[in-house]
């Protein structure tokens, strides 16, 4: 009996929640919905929703998509992993370095990198204990520095006679980036929701003490977590190499911190434990986008960026007063 | 004798109530509290002892009641006015500034200024007089985190008494300090009292109050039961009091779930023994059989959950001996634990327990990850399989096993808790408090549940306050003191007089033999 009129009571709180929840999970969703219609109407099908407009700011953007993919797994433990943009450059001069020998040996040697430097954040991060982002502070300005230093202060070119250009080819209509990037979401969403992993990182981002006590690998899974996340960006430097032609040392500034914005503007949270892969997407595409139809604008490119970082406090700002609403009403 | 103390009274707090949504936290609080007296204030967890000293100190609001101090009333609106007022409060962890210097934190928020500027030289040698008048010498330019947690107790103190505090209230101060810095504390409140300053102690180690303080209040569910000079109540009355049970009081009260079958022990299942860790183990031990259900009981601090952690792997032991099915066994982390066959449902369901965003299938399979999971991937059909089994079995009652957890009342989340371990099949349960802020009804639900397992031949280790609970499920009841395992007793002889006199004084002390209550 206690239980009915508990449930009664909580009704329209609950209802509220919903609504809030939704809002929290698809809110960027509705707002991307929104921008391509904008986009559409007022330049029609020539201009912004033209597939060869679309076509290359998804070339573009895959590269932020699978940097924010592994940026997700990190910020649901509760993390977060700011050497992801060094590890995409150093990644890049790898690749470039490796590139005569074919595609292969380079996307593999960069993949690798970006393994390496995961596994010593994660290392750092599970077993001294030290907070990931001065861990991951320090391993992006040691990534960009190792890079430099590997490509002796300018850009190392990309064999041209290799196939390693192969891997920013058209196919079907679209850049092979895209296609990785799709193939990465998908997998990315069954590790997540269908495997023991992804279930730990929830988890573990939710109540590290109850995860412990209920005996998950929490070390483990920390390590694994930022190795995924170094992979991911050490793809990405492959990429980047394939779409510039060049390892650049000097490229890839500040990409963390955009991918940071789109997986929050998703709607994961950065205090973890709540998180999904699809909103990422969706975060990812709407920043993206919105760059893109600026540039239609005739905006001073300069603004881009106060839009981004406008963009992202208005949505930070949501979350803080949904997750506090949520919260009040457990107290009562 | 109280009206005697009238006149000397310093704080007066009177009829004072507070309610949160949902819940009464002080339904009829009093404390009165004498010059130059140090008040000892006690009660179990949920007693309202911190709320009724956050009203006092303006961190809350109070509904109603009167609080006089020094002959006037007084309603602080934050710890800053109640400071001003003259009262201080210590709280168990010190709200100081580490990488700051002992007389800036003495001073801080009012540092001595000269032209503008911190006067350093004052400020330096007035915090070392106040220092020294607490009979502490330490440099006070120092970095506080250079030194040990009593030495920084007493710069609390000494911050406390630098602010005229005519009450200073010190919330266990003792609980991180060792023999000699308590020792040395103890000599510190009895230098404030004899500067005429009041103290209200807040403890859970009954020798301390003995040792220091004057008189003494008791709380109960948000009530103020008892007051007292600390010479006319005995430790057992006062335990008793605190637990709201008459002396004297045997029989069984038939309240709970737990059925009269006597259940034979099969064979020995754990056995811990001379377990110690710090302060907070010095020498337990404890034995289950399999099929029987063994009650561990004691005061807050005295060791209970320290025990369960220890057994888990969750906490390493400094020494001691650990068995589990005849193997010795200790565990590198709960992990090899409950691959061992063990489950352990812990005190604090929120802290500890419950995963809040995830949903009920989701925590009630966690621990089970690692058996459902096929290459990696979780069997999601299995998964479904056992989380309906045990929704229905326990009576879990929720909108469906994708309702968030923290959705659900503290009854059903506690069933989704012990089903997470009983879906693994485990041979141990350990159970810290195991209906604690749970409704009548779904706790005689999870006692018959507890003992229809025990039937089936599972060891339950049940860490408990509430004394019904230990003497009608409990087949054996172990007693913790400071630590210690001080009796085990049979079920015939664990009645709730037996384990209250073994809480309170320990084994065979002469007050236990001479009480009438007890023989």
């Amino acid at each position: 009996m206690v239980t009915t009129t508990d449930v009664r009571g909580d009704r329209q709180a609950r209802s509220w929640d919903w609504v809030g929840s939704r809002l929290q999970q698809q809110g960027a969703l509705l707002a991307l919905v929104a921008l391509l219609a904008l986009g559409w109407a007022r330049y029609g099908d020539d201009g912004f929703v033209s597939s060869y407009n679309l076509v290359s700011a998804l070339r573009y953007n895959a590269m932020f998509a699978l940097i924010a993919l592994g940026m997700t797994f990190v910020l649901i433990t509760g993390g977060i992993d700011l050497s992801v943009g060094g590890v995409a450059v150093l990644a890049s001069v790898v690749a470039a370095e490796l590139s005569p020998a074919g595609l292969w040996p380079g996307v593999t040697g960069a993949i690798l990198v970006g393994v390496a430097v995961g596994l010593v954040n994660g290392g750092l991060v599970a077993g001294f204990g030290i907070q990931p982002f001065i861990v991951t502070l320090a391993t992006l300005l040691a990534a960009r520095g190792l890079a430099l230093i590997l490509a002796g202060n300018e850009a190392a070119p990309v064999d041209f006679e290799s196939n390693f250009l192969q891997l920013d080819r058209i196919v079907g209509g679209v850049s092979l980036a895209v296609i990785i990037a799709a193939i990465a979401y998908v997998a990315g969403s069954i590790l997540l929701n269908l495997t023991r992993f992804g279930r730990h990182l929830l988890a573990l981002g939710g109540n590290e003490e109850a995860a412990r006590l209920a005996g998950l690998p929490v070390a483990r899974t920390l390590v694994a977590v930022y190795a995924l996340s170094g992979g991911l960006a050490g793809l990405t430097g492959a990429i980047l190499a394939a779409q510039t032609f060049t390892g650049n040392p000097n490229e890839a500034v500040g990409w963390e911190l955009s991918a940071i914005a789109a997986v929050v503007v998703g709607g994961t949270l950065l205090t973890g434990g709540v998180g999904s892969v699809w909103t990422t997407l969706v975060g990812v595409l709407l920043l993206g986008l919105i760059i893109n139809l600026l540039g239609f604008e005739n905006l001073d490119p300069y603004w881009q960026n106060v839009i981004r970082g406008g963009f992202l406090l208005v949505v930070v700002v949501l979350q803080r007063r949904l997750t506090e609403r949520r919260g009040s009403r457990r107290i009562a | 004798m109280i009206e005697t103390a009238n006149h000397d009274l310093l704080l007066r707090m009177e009829g004072v109530t507070k309610a949160f949504p949902g819940v009464v936290a002080l339904a009829d609080a009093s404390l009165r509290v004498g010059r130059g007296e140090v008040h000892a204030l006690v009660g179990q967890n949920g007693a309202g002892k911190s709320t009724l000293m956050k009203i006092l100190n303006g961190a809350y609001r109070r509904d109603g009641g009167t609080v006089v101090l020094d002959g006037s009333p007084i309603d602080f609106r934050s710890p800053k006015q109640a400071q001003a007022g003259g009262i201080s409060t210590i709280h168990q962890e010190i709200n100081l500034v580490p990488y700051r210097s002992v007389a800036e934190n003495v001073f801080m928020g009012r540092e001595p200024r000269r032209f503008g500027m911190i006067d350093w030289p004052r400020m330096n040698r007035s915090a070392r007089e106040i220092l020294s008048r607490l009979n502490v010498g330490v440099d006070v330019t120092q970095p506080l985190l250079r030194l040990n947690v009593a030495v920084q107790q007493m710069v609390a103190i000494a911050r406390a008494v630098s602010f005229q505090s005519k009450l200073v209230v010190m919330d266990e101060p003792t609980s991180s300090l060792d023999e000699r810095e308590v020792a040395t504390l103890f000599a510190v409140i009895r230098g404030l009292k004899a500067d005429g300053v009041s103290v209200i102690f807040i403890t859970h180690r009954l020798d301390e109050l003995y040792e220091v303080c004057d008189r003494v209040t008791i709380m109960r569910d948000g009530r103020t039961v008892e007051e007292r000079p600390m010479g006319e109540i005995s430790k057992l009355e006062l335990v008793a009091t605190m637990l709201g049970k008459e002396l004297g009081e045997v029989r069984r009260t038939g309240q709970t779930g737990f059925g009269e079958s006597q259940r034979h022990g099969r064979g020995v299942l754990l056995e811990a023994s001379a377990l110690s860790r710090g302060r907070a183990l010095r020498d337990a031990s404890v034995r289950v059989d399999a099929g029987e259900i063994v009650g561990l009981a004691g005061l807050l601090g005295s060791g209970r959950t320290e025990v369960a952690r220890a057994v888990f792997g969750a906490d390493p032991v400094d020494a001691g001996e650990i068995r589990f099915r005849g193997e010795s066994a200790r565990f590198d982390g709960p992990g090899d634990a409950i691959r061992a066959g063990i489950g352990f449902c812990t005190e604090d369901r929120k802290a500890e327990g419950i995963i809040p965003h995830l949903s009920v299938r989701e925590n009630l399979t966690l621990a089970a990850l690692p058996v459902l999971a096929r290459a990696g991937v979780v069997d999601r059909g299995r998964q479904r399989e056992i989380v309906d089994r045990f929704m229905r079995r326990l009576g879990i009652r929720a909108a469906g096993p994708e309702q968030p957890i923290r959705e659900l009342s503290g009854g059903n989340q506690q069933k989704v808790l012990l089903a997470r371990w009983l879906c693994l099949n485990p041979k141990l349960l350990i159970l810290d408090e195991p209906t604690r802020g749970i409704d009548v009804g779904a706790k005689a639900e999870i006692q018959s549940l507890i003992d229809e397992l025990a039937g089936e031949g599972l060891g339950v280790l049940m860490i408990s306050s509430e004394l019904e609970e230990l003497t009608e499920g409990g087949d054996r009841v172990v007693v913790l003191r400071d630590g210690r395992t001080v009796a085990e007793l049979s079920r015939e002889a664990a009645t709730q007089d037996a384990i209250m006199a073994a809480m309170a004084l320990g084994p065979a002390q002469p007050e236990a033999a001479t009480d009438p209550a007890i023989a």
